[in-house]
């Protein structure tokens, strides 16, 4: 097989190299050779991405050098990446071969950074690969010189697609794939992802949908296994703590560990437990080992720094967040260690790759539970591990607003006829259950803002014109389209600039000229007094004031940081694993292999209180401290629990039960009141499966969700997305924050004027799938009906501890913003009686 | 029946408002963020933006075309419960010059009716410098009536004879108050007791900051007291107990 798809130079090559080709490579230049769209899965390490371009370097070696005149021919190979960084670092890597075999191939990259006059000379004259990210795709496809760019472009390599895929960058890859096929009839595309659950969904992504129920996959190469991780969770012999997400108390151990490996990984779920443990491992650090941080929030060169100094191999460990979960090669790593709970079998399984990146030696991994029901996580993560279980989310549907973005792109390209770009956007996956009323209900809205009162009609953006076709009324809006391309919706960001303390506590200005440590959350900012004192960049800083974009800090003098909360983790817990851990704790015979302290947790429960049940739902009430508690333990991940206790605390109020607040976790639900839950709910005055009643999704949550900040901020990142109000650019904004609209105030007209516009499906489907967890809500609902045990209690259950450490660390819902306003307001007249 | 109602009306015909004397009048502040001066029989509102989203619509950004009959629902709802003899708005009432001329047909007869029987006073703002056209009412630059002057921006003079008794709109004052690692935004008057600022009232109209530069140009620092506008009331705040944003 060799003989017969690699050519003697590249035979050649390989052996210079002391290589031999690996089968997945031989086969899928194969595949492509017969036409085929191939999906490509393997673990680190197995030359994923030489194989994704074999087969282009193959084809553009046969066909020669391109005569000159033959310049803008088009491009040969678009290669797609999720990060900009990854580009650039493989383009860098195909540099060697590509010389050393002195192929006919011109290879450049192109991202948010290529200057534009290189941008320009592209489109001009394309180079044979590009690298480029989702962004670039749609620019390039909002281009009128787009149908000749792409004409004769053969083979779309979508790197890291398991990635791409669960977001709406994903969609819009999906849409300009759809575009790209229609451009280029000949097209291939070849997926290289990491392991996943469900290879056939990406397979579908990659190729052109039928018309019919069918659904259409492309070819699969699978490479499998590689050797087995080797995986443990940490023993340690320090008490482990009920709550919270800190694992301070194993500092010790971890830095044990760093010392005994050449490098390690650290992966911790948030920026503050990044920070954290940053500090802490320096304040312990009596080797001054070199250990750096790395999150998404520093400085870009302060980032680049420690990137350059892992891949020198001057570094010992780095604590990182997901900004380093990705695809580009960190060296010899040999330990990767996960500070906190997994969240997810598959995200454990790509993090623990970056651990050595040659496939045929085991990674070494360390989990560290920073809790009590963590270790239950990790140790479910563990089991699917070694079983080689994947929970890697399913395939989504795309999003609406970023059909408006793209519909709007390809007006600028071209004429648009709207049946025919129906079709074609029906051809993708991803949007293939686009029904015609949405759709043009989409192109309404690109037009005219898609109201019920037509009264921009004058101001249109897209006019139909004699021939049906649309186009834009005006070149300037293909100018603002290219100003607001991109699914990603920074928070709004605050730089972080270091000057000297005023701590005199005199309010003068605070003096510039400082040096800039990175950006922070607008919102988290907001949160903060002067004086008050934040870990950032592994430095206790001290908040001194806000002078227009920038957040002005001092060196705080202390040691011990008010903490940001950041609610815990950023992913919920998966459906996988929490299905995992309750089957563990309804399992007495499971806890041999948990650690002594967590085994006599859970023995203590059996006997004070009941367990929860595989696929039951434990209430436990019990009254403390003149308030009366209800926990509940669904462990379904934070995000449902938070929905789900907003709802109840509505419906206990309306049945009478006065309740006070609530707290959620990733695996329990606290709510708390005056009156006595133990009674109403042994009495049936308040019936647990009525509470509980799946009804609860219905007007409950319309009305919850009319007030939601969490909804406004979701409706934020919609109408951003597609367009109705404009991005944010960094350096460009405006001082002073009344001058742009708000949001919210949109919000609130359209929900009181419209509740049907398309945008605000856009954002209850985003609601509904991300921030609220609406689906897995539901599905916990049906699961429990009928099979809700109660338990009254005279105090506090083992098992309810943690939760309830949480109240006063974690944000705590349901008191009407108004209440605030006048305890605060009291507050005043009490001081003032003084 | 009809005379039972305009009784009940006359009965309850003042709505509970927050009193404070600006230059030795009587005014009462109201949660809906307009001013009320009973002595005078006149209502007072500030900043009512309306046609702002055509006026950005005409530049491409589809806003929600609701947001005048949004705020002249609210208007509406406030004038049939004051029943005012004389209404002065207070400036910006329109977002652009050319934003009383796309007035909608049922909007300005909405707005005429709401004339009918009154005094209206139109002053001009910085968006609106001009007087709208096919509307009653008298377009001033400034008017003052009695120890208070009205006009749509304070004069950047703190202390000074001419900012005695000036009732303005303009800086759209929202303030932030913290509590429990919480924070809580909201529109407010602002005031020293020389002067008051009115709170933007339109639909669609954000608000600044009190703690914004700005301020320090009419206010002493931290010397002046807001009041938020809550659900049925006011929440009054000294600007010391007050956050940035």
């Amino acid at each position: 097989m060799v003989a017969a798809v690699l050519p003697e130079k590249f035979r050649t090559w390989f052996t210079s190299r002391g290589w031999a080709p690996r089968p997945h490579q031989l086969e899928l230049i194969d595949h492509l050779s017969r036409g085929h769209s191939t999906l490509l899965i393997a673990p680190t390490g197995a030359g994923k991405t030489l194989a994704g371009f074999l087969p282009s370097l193959v084809e553009l070696d046969r066909s020669g050098k391109r005569k000159p005149g033959a310049a803008d021919n088009g491009i040969h190979t678009l290669y797609i990446s999720p990060l900009k960084a990854l580009a650039v670092d493989i383009a860098r890597n195909l540099e060697a071969p590509v010389t050393e075999m002195d192929l006919p191939v011109r290879l450049e990259t192109r991202t948010g950074d290529t200057p534009s006059h290189k941008r320009q000379r592209q489109k001009l004259n394309p180079p044979d690969i590009l690298l480029t990210t989702p962004e670039q795709i749609a620019l390039l496809l909002s281009d009128p010189a787009s149908a000749r760019l792409f004409a004769s472009l053969r083979t779309v390599i979508l790197d890291e697609l398991h990635a791409l895929v669960t977001s709406k960058r994903g969609d819009l890859l999906a849409l300009g794939l759809a575009r790209l096929r229609r451009l280029a009839p000949r097209l291939r595309t070849i997926g290289l992802s990491a392991t996943v659950a469900e290879p056939d969904d990406l397979r579908a992504y990659l190729v052109d949908q039928p018309d019919t129920e069918a659904r259409a996959l492309s070819h699969l190469v699978q490479v499998s296994g590689g050797a087995q991780p080797d995986i443990t969770i940490l023993d340690s012999e320090e008490r482990l703590p009920w709550s919270g997400h800190s694992s301070r108390y194993a500092i010790g151990d971890i830095y044990d560990l760093i010392k005994k490996h050449n490098v390690s990984l650290l992966f911790v779920n948030t920026r503050s437990q990044a920070e954290m443990v940053f500090q802490e491992l320096w304040r312990i650090n009596d080797e001054t080992l070199p250990i750096a941080l790395h999150h998404g929030s520093l400085d870009v060169g302060q980032r680049r720094k420690v990137e350059a100094a892992m891949a020198a191999g001057s570094l010992r460990a780095v604590v990182a967040t997901s900004s380093l979960d990705m695809g580009i090669d960190w060296g010899d790593i040999d330990l990767v260690i996960n500070i906190g709970a997994p969240k997810g079998a598959s995200r454990l399984a790509q993090r623990i790759g970056r651990a050595n990146h040659r496939m045929d030696e085991p990674s070494r991994a360390v989990l560290v539970p920073a809790n009590r029901f963590e270790v239950l996580e990790c140790q479910a993560a563990l089991s699917a591990s070694r079983r080689g279980e994947q929970d890697t989310p399913p395939l989504r549907n795309g999003a609406l607003d970023v059909l408006a973005q793209h519909l709007l792109g390809l007006a600028c390209a071209d004429p648009l006829d709207a049946l025919a770009t129906y079709e074609e956007i029906r051809s993708s996956q991803t949007y293939r259950y686009l029904d015609w009323e949405a759709f043009e209900k989409v192109l309404d809205f690109v037009g005219t803002g898609g109201y019920a009162l037509k009264t921009y009609e004058q101001y249109a953006k897209l006019r139909k014109g004699k021939d049906g076709l649309w186009r834009i009324a005006h070149p300037k809006i293909a100018q603002q389209y290219r100003l607001n391309v991109g699914t990603i919706v920074e928070a709004p960001m605050l730089k972080v600039r270091l000057v000297k303390s005023k701590a005199d506590g005199r309010r003068t200005p605070v003096g510039r000229g400082g040096r800039m440590l990175g950006e922070i959350e607008e919102y988290f900012i907001e949160q903060l007094a002067p004086g008050d004192t934040f870990l950032f960049g592994g430095e206790v800083l001290r908040f001194e004031a806000i002078r227009e974009s920038e957040a002005y800090v001092s060196r705080a003098k202390t040691d011990n940081p008010m903490i940001p909360s950041y609610m815990g983790g950023k992913f919920p817990l998966s459906t996988y694993l929490a299905a995992s851990v309750r089957a563990m704790l309804a399992d007495p015979e499971s806890w041999k292999e948990l650690p002594d302290q967590v085994r006599d947790w859970l023995e203590i429960q059996r006997e004070k209180s009941v367990l929860p049940r595989k696929d039951g739902l434990l209430v436990e009430t019990f009254p403390r401290a003149n308030k009366h508690y209800m926990v509940c333990y669904p462990f379904e991940g934070r995000l449902a629990h938070q929905t789900l206790g907003m709802l109840l605390t509505k419906r206990l109020e309306r049945m009478g039960a006065q309740p006070m607040g609530f707290v959620a976790n990733d695996y329990a639900l606290a709510v708390w009141g005056l009156r006595d839950l133990s009674s109403l709910f042994s009495s049936g005055r308040i019936p647990l499966d009525e509470l509980f009643e799946q009804d609860i999704l219905g007007d409950d949550l319309d009305a919850w969700l009319a007030g939601s900040s969490l909804m406004k901020r979701t409706f934020r990142n919609c109408a951003v997305i597609a367009g109705l109000i404009e991005r944010r650019h960094p350096g460009k904004e405006k001082t002073g924050r009344q001058v742009t609209v708000s949001s919210d105030l949109i919000y609130d007209v359209l929900r009181a004027h419209e509740p049907d516009h398309i945008l605000l499906k856009a954002t209850w489907n985003d609601a509904a799938e991300g921030l609220l967890d609406i689906s897995r809500l539901g599905e916990l609902l049906a699961r429990i009906k009928g099979r809700i045990t109660h338990t009254g209690l005279p105090h506090v259950s083992p098992l309810a501890v943690p939760i309830l450490l949480e109240i006063g660390k974690e944000p705590v819902y349901g008191e009407a913003m108004d209440t605030i306003l006048e305890e605060a307001a009291q507050e005043l007249v009490l001081e003032a009686l003084e | 029946m009809s005379v039972l109602r305009s009784h009940l009306r006359n009965y309850t015909a003042a709505p509970v408002c927050h009193d404070i004397p600006i230059n030795g009048q009587l005014l009462g502040l109201h949660d809906s963020g307009v001013l009320w001066w009973p002595d005078e029989n006149t209502l007072v509102v500030s900043d009512l933006h309306l046609e702002k989203a055509s006026s950005y619509a005409r530049r491409g950004v589809m806003l929600p075309p609701y947001d005048t009959g949004v705020t002249l629902e609210k208007l509406a709802g406030v004038m049939d419960a004051f029943d005012p003899a004389r209404v002065i708005c207070l400036g910006d009432s329109f977002h652009d010059s050319k934003g009383s001329d796309r007035l909608p047909a049922p909007y300005r007869a909405m707005l005429t009716t709401l004339q009918l029987g009154r005094e209206w006073i139109w002053v001009t703002g910085n968006h609106d410098p001009v007087a709208p056209v096919r509307l009653c009412g008298e377009t001033v630059d400034e008017v003052s009536f009695g120890p208070l002057s009205f006009r749509h921006e304070p004069i950047e003079k703190i202390g000074s004879q001419e900012a005695l008794g000036e009732i303005c709109g303009h800086l759209h004052p929202a303030a932030r108050v913290r509590r429990f690692g919480r924070s809580i935004r909201r529109s407010c008057f602002a005031t020293d007791g020389t002067r008051l600022v009115l709170p933007a009232f339109g639909a669609l109209t954000g608000g600044l900051n009190v703690t914004d530069e700005a301020y320090s140009m009419i206010f002493r620092r931290r010397q002046f007291s807001v009041f938020l506008l809550g659900n049925d009331r006011l929440y009054p705040f000294t600007a010391s107990r007050l956050v940035g944003d």
